[in-house]
């Protein structure tokens, strides 16, 4: 083999090592940091059992906040129409926090319980996070309920 | 009257920036000289048209004229005058003719800043720009004009995003998108470089200067956005690798790589063909910036304004804009790579691993910022990627540049024998390491991870000064602006650096339940929570708090963190208290009430060296702006 042949060789060799390398470090740090996104109801039905951590979307139930006196402990139903599931939070709720609102609660399921690290409460008034709306959406499909939901999805951020 | 004006003067704007495209890239062609000539006054043309519009949007909004659709939703009576200037580009319509008006600036300089080029360059360059203009006028004006009325009407306008009524805010989106839009200019004559069919470094020569102001542009707007983030979002966060943070990171990214190939091409005349891509692929992920953001694709903390058909649009526009320039560079792209040869240990080979690492960290930001929208598409169910995967993989793609960094610099161009820089370099390693070890023994709290950040600071300085002082120990040889601008940047890497890794690894973050009289203690300071009282701002209603600190008895700062509730919108808004110095922050963010006898939940941060974050950025920012200063990008072209 000719020098300039063998380097190229090794560079070739060289550059398949480190896609090889870069692959492997980019799948397994991406299995590790996805979460996924249900309502309520899908995880009733068992659908996130093999999910340690995932992200809870949906409204906030009215009339559910309660806090714990003298301690940020928050407790709140999170619901998708058809079904709530009590969700426990210490620290500070976001802005736009508010009952009856689009809620993502990041964190893991404790029996019939949720119990959540992360909340995040984006969004204006009139507008419902778009994977929150499409979640709920298909719930109320399997349920044969007009998904009210949808238009909301297709709104523009009120702007 | 004036609005629909306003919208007459962008239809012109249009009809020009149709015939930029068009007349003087055939007189190129053609090699007719009066067609090439109309680039210049069509571009300035271009520009006044779109000033004109630009400026009666503004007047609408200072007028309060409640009749125009977008002033309606964004703007209000009690909005302070100051915010009635920004309120121009607080949402979707005004922000793109933001865009608009930028890209005629940046086309119109070139024009002025472009004697010295030969008439058919300049021609082809101006063209190019002009067919962005076009597509991004189209755009404003088919899908999004700002000028829309409302009939009848509004009594008041709907109140500009509370979020957004901030000072960082006056500046953050200009710079921001100058930066953007800048890329147009590398890309552009990359293009006209390609329609001519000379792809020599000639053309990367005439780009460089405007590669690096866009470049430190972005770099400004990308720290503004992170410190705004970090005050007015108030989670006391600087970074979140959120969708839309990551749009502007990587062109960012792309864009260092293209300063750095650039200097390889225009000096050596290697890596033809690798800097045109990157130009094409700078601007192109400037473009895919903007679709992340305005089509709502993603969720995101900041997508304010999302629309399916407009991201509809600016996705053709970037397939044209991507798949018409890539086609272009497979016709006429150099096939045999033409420059000199160099061996494995020279500094083309160092700053080709710059170039792929800084290209692997953008390639891997957009596959975690795609990958939700990827798995949606293949019905995966609805996933997000979360922070630890970016934090992981860009430290690991970043500490080898870090290692490699002040090496750079001491290589010689095509051959050298390493173990001299290594040799060098070796008492700076020694003193990196022992500034490693000390930290991590003798910072208060201090971490593996603080003295990861130290020792790389170190190492970084420690090369740098050592090039320097080699500069200057050389005899006859002057320090060009090109390599100052090169040392500040990189020192400007060490600070960031160092900055990064002391607020993570040390800061102290603590969310309470606080009435008054209360008082907690933070790494040697003590805040006194001394209760909330109504304050009435000009456009809002504010619960503000009181807080005091000490330090060993002695008062330190007296912080009034706020909670706005916005009259116009009924929106709540955290406004955080700072006290901040070099070597801290102190950061007080009032949570909510949690009952009716005065408790509220507080965020107390203590944030040791989180400026350097900025310094660093601002550094690395004006490290740019220097470079691009250097005489020899202004000297006259010899004619070929």
């Amino acid at each position: 083999m000719n020098p300039t042949r063998k380097r190229r060789l090794w560079l070739i060799l060289a550059l398949v090592a480190a896609s090889g390398v870069a692959a492997t470090l980019v799948t397994l740090a991406l299995r590790e940091n996805i979460t996924y996104l249900y309502t309520p109801s899908q995880v009733y039905a068992g659908e996130a059992t093999d999910q340690a951590v995932f992200r809870l979307g949906g409204m906030v139930a009215k009339q559910s906040l309660t806090r714990e006196y003298g301690t940020l402990k928050v407790s709140f139903g999170v619901t998708d129409g058809d079904a709530v599931m009590t969700t426990h939070y210490d620290g500070i709720l976001p802005d736009l926090f508010r009952e009856n609102q689009a809620v993502i609660a990041t964190g893991r399921r404790e029996g019939d319980e949720f119990v959540a690290t992360q909340i995040l409460a984006k969004h204006d008034e009139q507008y419902m996070p778009r994977e929150v709306a499409l979640a709920m959406g298909k719930a109320h499909e399997k349920h044969e309920v007009p998904a009210a939901a949808q238009g909301a999805a297709d709104k523009p951020g009120g702007y | 009257m004036l609005p629909e004006l306003g919208l007459v003067s962008l239809l012109l704007a249009l009809l020009l920036s149709l015939a930029l495209s068009v007349l003087p890239l055939l007189g190129a062609h053609r090699g007719h000289g009066p067609w090439m000539a109309t680039a210049r006054p069509l571009a300035y043309a271009q520009l006044l048209m779109i000033a004109i519009s630009y400026a009666l949007l503004t007047w609408a909004f200072l007028q309060h004229d409640f009749s125009v659709a977008y002033v309606a939703n964004n703007s209000n009576s009690l909005l302070p005058l100051e915010y009635r200037f920004t309120a121009v580009w607080s949402a979707h319509e005004g922000s793109l003719l933001l865009w608009v008006l930028l890209l005629a600036l940046w086309t119109a300089l070139v024009a002025r800043f472009s004697r010295a080029l030969p008439a058919p360059v300049v021609a082809r360059v101006l063209a190019v720009m002009g067919m962005i203009g076009l597509g991004f006028l189209a755009f404003t004006v088919f899908t999004s004009n700002p000028f829309e009325r409302l009939l009848p009407g509004a009594v008041d306008g709907r109140d500009m995003n509370p979020l957004l009524q901030d000072v960082g805010m006056i500046f953050h989106p200009p710079l921001l998108y100058i930066g953007y839009v800048g890329f147009a200019v590398a890309f552009a004559f990359a293009v006209a470089a390609l329609i001519d069919g000379k792809v020599d470094a000639q053309w990367v020569r005439w780009s460089r200067p405007w590669t690096n102001v866009a470049w430190s542009f972005l770099t400004l707007g990308i720290a503004l956005g992170s410190f705004w983030a970090y005050y007015e979002l108030g989670w006391g966060g600087w970074w979140f690798w959120d969708p839309v943070e990551n749009a502007s990171f990587m062109p960012w990214l792309v864009g260092a790589a293209l300063v750095h190939s650039q200097a390889v091409t225009e000096k050596r005349g290697n890596f033809r063909g690798w800097t045109m891509l990157l130009a094409i692929a700078a601007f192109s992920l400037s473009l895919l910036g903007a679709f992340l953001v305005r089509s709502g694709v993603l969720t995101s903390v900041h997508a304010f304004a999302s629309d399916p058909d407009r991201g509809m649009f600016i996705l053709i526009f970037l397939a044209l804009v991507v798949g018409g320039s890539l086609l272009l560079y497979a016709i006429r792209a150099p096939k045999v790579e033409t420059g000199k040869p160099f061996a494995a240990t020279s500094r083309e080979t160092f700053l080709l691993a710059n170039n792929l690492l800084l290209t692997a960290s953008a390639a891997m930001i957009l596959l975690g910022t795609l990958y939700p929208l990827l798995a949606e598409a293949l019905d995966l169910g609805k996933i997000s990627v979360g922070p630890p995967y970016f934090g992981l993989l860009f430290i690991l793609l970043m500490a080898p540049l870090v290692l490699l960094l002040p090496f750079g610099p001491l290589m010689r161009w095509q051959r050298e024998d390493i173990t001299q820089p290594m040799r060098w370099l070796a008492p700076w390693a020694a003193l990196a390491a022992v500034a490693g070890v000390i930290t991590f023994f003798a910072w208060p709290d201090g971490t593996a991870k603080t003295a990861f950040g130290i020792a790389g600071a170190v190492w970084i300085l420690g090369g740098t000064a050592r090039f320097m002082w080699q500069r200057m120990r050389s005899k006859g040889s002057r320090f060009t602006a090109e390599m100052t601008g090169m040392l500040l940047a990189h020192a400007g890497v060490a600070v960031f650096v160092a900055g990064v890794f002391i607020t993570e690894s040390t800061s102290i973050e603590r969310d309470v339940a606080a009435r008054a009289g209360d008082q907690f203690q933070l790494r040697g300071y003590e805040f006194r929570f001394e209760g909330v009282e109504k304050h009435p701002g000009p456009n809002y209603l504010a619960d503000r708090g009181t807080v005091r600190v000490f330090r060993d008895g002695q008062p330190v700062a007296v912080m009034h963190p706020e909670k706005r509730a916005y009259l116009a919108g009924g929106q709540v808004m955290t406004e955080a208290a700072l006290d901040g110095s070099l070597s801290r922050d102190l950061y007080v963010a009032l949570g909510e009430p949690l009952d009716q006898s005065g408790g509220w939940a507080l965020r107390l941060y203590v944030k040791p060296y989180i400026r350097l974050i900025w310094l660093g950025s601002l550094m690395m920012a004006l490290g740019g702006f220097v470079v691009a200063f250097d005489k020899r990008f202004r000297r006259p072209v010899a004619t070929p």
